[in-house]
């Protein structure tokens, strides 16, 4: 018997996928080890090709793993015969990027669909269905074809419809992609306020970084078949250890014109809770009697924090941005340079 | 204009025409359908790949579409007799139109199914919905409205065959044409079976194409 871990609910053990094509074998998961916990909103992101589409599928077996182990409530999936497979599934809900509803039923029959396969009787499915498209705030939609609704209408209809069989889990892949950022907002609030009111797990697979600070706590980087980072978004988003945790990061705050001079240095502070209080950077202008130059500053709410981040541009004498650095290096500021030519 | 009897007589032309389309497309269907069903399912990509079965099914469908109406009906005469006991006669006809029509239904089916989203079966399939309730409750559901046009179709083709099959003795509109157009030189009754023979494809067409729109809720 496995030792049942109280706090986990997903557990990815030494999986791989690969699958087999014209161009030979293709390696699209290597030797995934990952826990997600009860409760939390956790993201896993990476670039287009990356695997994390086949992670997210993987882990309600859409994709069967080449090797290693899924775990879910301490129950391997793996081991398990098609038919209890598919009983598993019942507790895992899952959205999509192009939302996948039926076209030819109603708001409301899209959403009885879970409660149909799992053989719940007619007249208790509905009124489970209208219950989960009041949450979801579609009630008066109910009887609206999917093609009479818009994009983010039509998203919420397949949240209401992953949520009719009370899952521990909700699967989000790519779920705001199609979507405008308004709607994205929206529909993040909406995932947010789920896992709050009633402590559904969300794993939420997306290529943008704004998504996973908006909702996650935790979030796995992605590249290349492999886990390239993972921890707190808070830790990932003041100091991304890797190359590409540093672009996901980065990316947004990249200069949009690229000025003709190698020599020129940039550096991105980000500033925490506490560090956004005190004027850093105009002390350490005054301190250094130097000037440095904006090239972008935003805010950022992570998990329900402020962080500010900042990216200047280094004075070119060289004497200067040392200082400069040693100012900040001495204040404890989160600080990096970085190069963005 | 003409005399009663060769009213009376394409009367029961219309008529032995649409009983022998409208039986054929129905058994046809009852064939083709759940042969086009298995195709889809068992395809590689399917959601319950069986290799050989796939290869075989598709085969014989393949086999029986690449001969000719006309010959087929002459080869299967045997088999015609064997079932209805006579090889004339538009209750005779049906067999040949049978055994021709639904291996193009079986693919004319297969083509609808194969429109349904694969994103929508992958949706049925996180929730844990067993291959028949996606075959069921998924890929025939959403494909109905496409399956009425491919039966508004498959409908006139076999209006069509059916008139070829006054060539060896069958009844209906494609007799009279056959008989008195050909065979007597009346060109003109064979223009009027022809005229009739258009005017009910237009009526069968345009019915089967209103309910496919009707029941369509994706517009």
């Amino acid at each position: 018997m496995e030792m049942k871990e109280k706090n986990v609910m997903i557990e990815l053990r030494e999986m791989s996928k690969s699958f087999s094509t014209k161009n030979g074998m293709v390696h699209a998961l290597d030797k995934i080890n990952l826990k997600i916990e009860k409760g939390e909103i956790f993201g896993i992101i990476g670039m287009s090709g990356a695997g994390k589409s086949t992670l997210v599928r993987c882990i309600n077996l859409l994709e069967r793993p080449t090797e290693g182990d899924v775990f879910f409530d301490g129950v391997n999936l793996t081991a398990l015969p098609p038919a209890e497979l598919r009983k598993a599934r019942q507790s895992m809900g899952m959205i999509f990027q192009q939302f996948n509803l039926l076209m030819q039923r109603t708001a409301l029959e899209n959403v009885c669909f879970p409660l149909e396969i799992a053989g719940v009787k007619k007249e208790e499915a509905r009124k489970r269905a209208e219950e989960l498209l009041e949450i979801v705030g579609l009630a008066d939609r109910k009887h609206s074809y999917p093609s009479q609704l818009s994009g983010g209408q039509k998203q919420r209809v397949a949240i209401a419809r992953a949520l009719t069989t009370n899952p521990k889990v909700l699967l989000c892949d790519e779920a705001t992609s199609a979507l405008d950022p308004n709607t994205t907002r929206s529909i993040l609030e909406l995932l947010k306020d789920i896992n709050k009111r009633l402590g559904i797990t969300v794993v939420v697979i997306t290529h943008e970084m704004s998504v996973i600070e908006e909702i996650c706590q935790r979030v796995a980087i992605i590249d290349s078949s492999k886990i390239a980072e993972l921890g707190t978004v808070e830790k990932i988003f003041t100091t991304p250890k890797s190359a590409i945790g540093k672009q996901l990061v980065y990316s947004e705050s990249r200069p949009q014109t690229n000025f003709d001079d190698s020599n020129t240095r940039y550096c991105r502070i980000v500033f925490d809770g506490e560090t956004s209080f005190e004027p850093v950077l105009a002390n350490m202008i005054l301190e250094c009697q130097g000037v440095v130059n904006i090239m972008y500053a935003n805010t950022r709410n992570i998990d329900g924090q402020a962080y500010g981040q900042m990216v200047v541009q280094l004075p070119p004498d060289e004497k200067m941005a040392k200082k400069m650095l040693a100012y900040l290096e001495a204040k404890h500021v989160n600080f990096e340079e970085v190069d963005y030519v | 204009m003409f005399k009663e009897g060769i009213l009376q007589m394409l009367g029961v032309g219309i008529y032995e025409s649409l009983y022998m389309t409208l039986i054929s497309t129905f058994v046809a269907y009852v064939i083709g359908l759940p042969v086009g069903l298995i195709l889809v399912c068992t395809d590689k990509e399917g959601i319950r790949p069986i290799v050989w079965l796939n290869k075989l099914l598709g085969f014989i469908v393949n086999v029986l579409r690449s001969v000719p109406f006309l010959i087929l009906m002459i080869t299967v005469i045997p088999v015609t007799r064997a079932i209805m006991g006579t090889t004339i006669g538009s209750k005779a006809t049906i067999v040949p139109l049978v055994i021709g029509a639904a291996p193009f239904i079986a693919r004319m089916v297969e083509s609808s199914l194969k429109e349904v989203d694969k994103g929508v079966i992958e949706a049925a399939e996180s929730m844990g919905a067993s291959p028949f309730q996606i075959m069921f409750k998924v890929l025939l559901p959403e494909a109905k409205p496409s399956l009425l046009v491919g039966s508004a179709i498959s409908v006139t083709t076999i209006l069509a065959y059916s008139a070829m099959a006054g060539a060896i003795g069958g009844g209906g509109l494609g007799a009279i044409a056959m008989n008195y157009g050909y065979y007597r030189y009346q060109e003109d009754i064979m223009f009027i079976t022809v005229i009739l023979l258009v005017i009910i494809v237009q009526i069968l067409q345009e019915v089967g194409m209103r309910i496919a729109k009707i029941s369509d809720k994706r517009l």
